[in-house]
């Protein structure tokens, strides 16, 4: 980061743009200063170009790492189910079991439902989000510094950290939400879905006042179905963000002399052990919660202090 | 931090990941545990078991011992006994026998002085005869006088 003449503000941003691959329309000045004759599909230069580009651009670095380390943990754990012996457990098994066991038991006592599909799925987003916050204890600098001189390009922009980008988080919350609602329409109709997503918080068991009150009832289940996969994906963002930003400030103060080198490498150090609580609890409390919604979604009661 | 298709890109890839550990992870894990869980419980059924047939074993062996020991002094007495009896049985032999020879050499002792007797007699016949010859000096016809001489020798 000291190579160059970057101001701190300068060295912020470009650690917070994501590298992005997208669409720039014709007639667009680059950050060069070249205009484009046709639209073009290109690599962001600039935040600005990556901002312009609007909904349909891809944050590569984003889907490529969370990727690549879903494919990690899915090699690695598949291997060793593949090879998973009943007497003679390897180490590395018998890690990847007491994972299992964990999340098997902790998934058995939050979802009392029958669908062999939500315990994989805690499992996956445990392991997974655990790994992308991983990669916050990477130093801020050495991936992307890597990147750049690989590629040849000094200001490549290159986030190492899925979760820190509010794409990756908010799109598992997605998908989790869909998967709500799609148990809650199989287990419930959609007719029982729509009924609670009407008829409750308040329910008086008269005809005429409940159809009066169908719109309240609705405004708010509809608001705190909402807010789950929404609070479910900024909560995790939120944290992760928030630690990448003060790595990347202690960063800063690494170029200030010696002092400062020393200073910023006591405080990236506490920093990193106090983070390294912090991605182990994100994660679980992304897979509880992804897991308490699934219950909610298979709940069948139609009692009212069951909805919360 | 601009929201665009990356949000739908994770999605479908959490979906997939999803997917994968669903079919392929965690099933066959599961499997494993369970089947270790099961085995381990039917070993220590097993033990259980085992060490329920070593009590019942080792009774059966006190028992059987005991009877061995049982079985084995009584052959001991009755080896005993049948010694003893075949000591008094060659005692009595002995006895027997002891008492056969005695008698044997009894009578040959008496069958050598009855010949002893018969041979002194005749010879104090002769003895007689001679001494009478010399007395009488004469001759004696033996055979004119051998009642006579018969006669001395049977008083002798």
């Amino acid at each position: 980061m000291a190579g160059e003449a970057l101001t701190a503000t300068g060295y912020i941003q470009h650690h917070l743009q994501n590298m992005t691959y997208g669409k720039l329309p014709a007639g667009y000045t680059r950050a060069d200063g070249s205009v484009l004759s046709e639209s073009t599909w290109t690599m962001a230069h600039s935040s600005q170009e990556a901002a312009d580009m609007g909904f349909w651009a891809l944050h590569v670095d984003t889907l490529g790492w969370s990727i690549g380390l879903g494919l990690i943990f899915c090699f690695l754990f598949a291997r060793a189910a593949k090879k998973a012996s009943v007497d003679k457990p390897t180490g590395f098994q018998s890690f990847v079991e007491l994972v299992t066991e964990f999340i098997d038991k902790l998934v058995k006592e939050t979802f009392p439902h029958r669908n062999t599909m939500v315990a994989p799925m805690a499992l996956t987003i445990f392991v997974w989000v655990f790994l992308m916050n991983l990669m916050d204890l990477v130093p801020v600098d050495w991936l992307p510094m890597a990147a750049a001189k690989v590629s040849g390009n000094d200001h490549l922009f290159f986030k190492v950290v899925p979760t820190t980008d509010p794409n990756a988080t908010l799109g598992m919350a997605l998908a989790v939400f869909a998967l709500m609602i799609f148990f809650s329409i199989r287990e419930k109709g959609a007719l029982g879905f729509l009924k609670e997503l009407t008829l409750h918080p308040f329910h008086t068991g008269k005809l005429f006042f409940d159809i009066l009150l169908i719109p309240v009832n609705f405004l708010l289940e509809a608001v705190s179905l909402i807010a789950k996969p929404i609070s479910l994906g900024l909560r995790l963002f939120g944290n992760l963000y928030a630690g990448e930003m003060i790595f990347i400030l202690i960063a800063i103060v690494f170029g200030v002399g010696v002092l400062g080198f020393i200073g910023a490498g006591l405080l990236h150090m506490g920093w990193a052990i106090f983070h390294v609580l912090v991605i182990v609890l994100q994660a679980f409390v992304f897979m509880v919660l992804s897991t308490v919604y699934m219950a909610m979604a298979h709940h069948r009661d139609d009692e009212h202090e069951h909805d919360q | 931090m601009n929201i665009n298709l990356t949000l739908i890109g994770q999605s479908i890839t959490f979906l997939f990941f999803v997917w994968f550990c669903w079919k392929f992870v965690w099933p066959p894990l599961l499997g494993v545990m369970n089947e270790r869980e099961k085995k381990i419980a039917d070993g220590l059924a097993d033990a259980e078991h085992a060490q329920k047939d070593l009590e019942l074993a080792k009774r059966k062996a006190a028992e059987q011992l005991k009877e061995a020991k049982d079985q084995a002094s009584e052959i001991i007495d009755g080896a005993n006994k049948r010694a003893n009896q075949i000591i008094d049985e060659a005692k009595q032999t002995a006895h027997a026998e002891g008492d056969r020879l005695k008698a044997a050499a009894k009578a040959e002792i008496d069958q050598e002085v009855n010949r002893a007797k018969e041979q002194l007699r005749s010879r104090v016949a002769d003895l007689s005869v001679l001494g009478a010859e010399k007395i009488l000096a004469v001759n004696i016809d033996a055979k004119a006088h051998d009642d006579l001489i018969e006669q001395l020798a049977a008083e002798l």
